[in-house]
């Protein structure tokens, strides 16, 4: 029995050497998947707010630094919050998605602040974004361009 | 001391009966969200609506009013607390023909009526915005203790404004009866919206 259980056992382990090699090489954008990534369209010129959820699949955390769009001159990452009964936004640097886990990106928190629409965004339109992480890696995401008062990403939309 | 002290009894047990008996139409509300009825002062501004119109709170009179602050560049928690009160005004369905979302600008430099039209109007078609010169809507702000401050802005100019982020309800009559936060559940807001609709409506 034993003789013949070794070889796949070898292979097994040469596998999974393999794949500890490629995750040492790997970058934060190969290990996250971005899933309900959605933008609520405001009219005109006015900026608008990009939600996604994040999820890491690795053992390292990832950190989003912000993103770019062909779409817009300028995206920020911003956090609102509210505190004393008032409500603020901050900008931050970076935004941390835990080892195995998930950042989400939802009204009223973290959140993209897409300025300057270069051709006006309207709703059903798909916005493309690329995603930065600290360790220089992107990840192009498509977001789903949604009416002024949507409350959520609405129907699944999956990420890639 | 004493003999106030048993006066004071037969008229807890008559505001107790008074409890008990119910059904009269003196009877408060049961209000789910935050009662400050008597604690505020009425709907009352001199202000310019989307239109263009100059207005004042007497022009509400007869509707239910959700009076917010905020400003159209603000594109995360007005856009969230606007979408919140179109589902709440959804739910209501033909009731909320009687109510009326006050949407306040607290950023006079760059809101004009036009902005702000179609800003409302990509929200709720029951919305109003309402703009003013800065010391108009500090009167406003400060009538029912609720703030704001521009921040800083960047080199291009861009500033955030932060504010309070309270919905003030008023009854058909311009009295404040209530307060509610962006977090208050959507059942409670439908639940109060719906007993002040019902209340005082014209037949």
């Amino acid at each position: 029995m034993k003789p013949t259980r070794r070889p796949f056992l070898n292979a097994g382990l040469l596998l999974a050497g393999l794949l500890l090699a490629g995750g040492v090489q790997a970058t934060a954008a190969d290990h996250v998947h971005a899933s309900d990534a959605w933008i609520r369209v405001l009219p005109g010129a006015l900026p608008a707010g990009a939600y996604v959820t994040l999820h890491n699949d690795s053992a390292q955390p990832v950190a989003l630094t912000g993103a770019t769009s062909t779409a817009y001159a300028e995206v920020m990452l911003h956090h609102s919050s509210t505190a004393g009964g008032m409500s603020r936004m901050s900008m931050v640097d970076t935004l941390t998605v835990p080892a195995h886990g998930e950042a989400v990106l939802a009204p009223a928190g973290y959140h993209l602040m897409l300025m300057k629409a270069k051709t006006p965004v309207k709703p059903g339109d798909t916005v493309k974004l690329t995603l930065k992480f600290s360790d220089g890696s992107t990840l192009a995401t498509d977001f789903a361009a949604r009416p002024a008062n949507a409350i959520d990403a609405g129907e699944p939309h999956a990420g890639h | 001391m004493k003999p106030r002290y048993l006066l004071c009894l037969p008229l807890l047990l008559l505001l107790a009966m008074g409890a008990l008996l119910g059904g009269c139409r003196s009877e408060p509300l049961p209000l789910r969200l935050t009662n400050i009825s008597g604690h505020m002062p009425d709907l009352d501004f001199k202000l310019t609506d989307d239109n263009g119109k100059a207005v004042t709170g007497a022009d509400y009179r007869g509707k239910v009013v959700l009076l917010y602050f905020g400003y159209t560049h603000c594109p995360d928690v007005c856009p969230l607390t606007l979408a919140q009160l179109h589902v709440v005004m959804q739910r209501l369905g033909p009731l909320a023909d009687g109510a009326r979302i006050l949407f306040v600008s607290v950023d006079p430099a760059r809101d004009t009526p036009a902005i702000m039209h179609a800003y409302v109007n990509a929200f709720d078609k029951r919305a109003v915005g309402l703009v003013g010169s800065a010391r108009a809507v500090e009167a406003l702000s400060k009538r029912y203790r609720s703030a704001f401050t521009r921040e800083p802005g960047d080199a291009d100019g861009n500033y955030e404004v932060s504010h309070s982020s309270a919905i003030y309800i008023f009854d058909r009559e311009g009295k404040a009866r209530l307060l509610a936060t962006p977090s208050a559940s959507q059942d409670d807001l439908v639940h109060d919206l719906h007993l002040l609709l019902d209340t005082g409506a014209t037949p």
